[in-house]
């Protein structure tokens, strides 16, 4: 077994509105950044012991297929790397 | 003959399962709160997922009860035909754990919105619509900062397709227009039907325009009626 990290990051899938990624950028313009757009997204770091990448990987992949992200309105990906 | 049990299931941070339990005392309907890790009453003969900030809304709204051992209980008695109604917070919890098309999610203002809306029937030959004629409004309120009704374009065809919107937000006169959608909601969804007419989840709350004394409306007391 080896200890890895999978960090799962999950988004608004394109076109879904974020009106706290809206609120977000109107705040950062009035301290005077000029941004054209701004998108928030939320990143879980899981760590876990797995025989290899892709089993790390695939237990990731079913946490965020079944409670992280909401198929509905969420995209996300997984990457692993080594503890 | 029994008398008719309602389970109204308690989750940790649910605030709403006492007003449902007095909303449908009110309506002579035997109700019981059921906390969640006591599981669900032997052949319920309803049961009402109330409003509320179920584990403080972690994650999303509705994310962590959704999961909750309770709620397979919950789908199988849907299932059976039981008639379940989520309210608010648990219109977020039956979203989320796949009773109801859709997702509800953070109100296009980013606020907390708590104030009273109207809600065009769009069905009235359902349970909680029977005592509404279609194309009927009544006056709800809503309480919620997650409300906003998202849904892809293929799941919001088949919904329409399948005429299972039960509510949408409209004006005092019934007009479905943006103006009158108080979160951004989809086609100003407020509430949906499941796959089986027993099962809807809406954001507003009925058991809130159910008692009289409260001083304001009862037309919710139509939706509750379901169980009477």
């Amino acid at each position: 077994m080896t200890a890895y990290t999978a960090t799962v990051t999950v988004r608004l899938k394109r076109g879904v509105l974020d009106p706290e990624a809206e609120t977000t950028q109107q705040a950062l313009e009035r301290l005077g950044f000029e941004l054209s757009d701004l998108r928030s997204a939320d990143r879980f770091e899981v760590d876990l012991d797995a025989a290899d990448a892709d089993e790390a990987a695939a237990r990731a992949d079913e946490m965020a297929e079944r409670l992280l992200a909401n198929p509905t309105i969420h995209d996300y990906d997984v990457a692993v790397a080594e503890r | 003959m029994g008398a008719v049990t309602v389970a109204v299931v308690q989750f940790g941070g649910s605030n709403c399962d006492r007003d449902a339990v007095r909303a449908l005392d009110h309506l002579d309907v035997d109700a019981e709160r059921v906390w969640h890790e006591d599981g669900l009453p032997d052949d319920p003969d309803g049961i009402v997922l109330p409003g509320g900030f179920s584990y403080g809304d972690y994650l999303r709204a509705g994310a962590m009860a959704a999961r909750d051992p309770v709620m397979a209980e919950v789908r199988a008695a849907a299932e059976a035909g039981v008639p379940v109604i989520g309210i608010c917070n648990g219109a977020q919890i039956g979203s989320e754990s796949g009773l109801t098309p859709g997702a509800f999610t953070t109100n296009a203002s980013a606020r907390f919105q708590c104030e009273p809306v109207h809600l065009r029937v769009e069905r009235a030959d359902t349970p909680w619509t029977a005592a509404y004629d279609e194309g009927d409004v009544i006056e709800v309120p809503i309480a919620h900062g997650e409300g906003r009704f998202e849904i892809s374009e293929d799941a919001h065809a088949d919904l329409v397709a399948d005429d299972r919107v039960l509510f949408r937000y409209c004006d005092a006169d019934g007009n479905v227009t943006d103006t009158a959608n108080p979160n951004g909601s989809t086609d100003n969804v407020a509430g949906v039907l499941g796959e089986r007419e027993t099962v809807a989840v809406l954001m507003p709350h009925p058991e809130r325009a159910t008692l009289p004394d409260l001083g304001r409306s009862t037309d919710g007391a139509g939706i509750l009626e379901a169980f009477a």
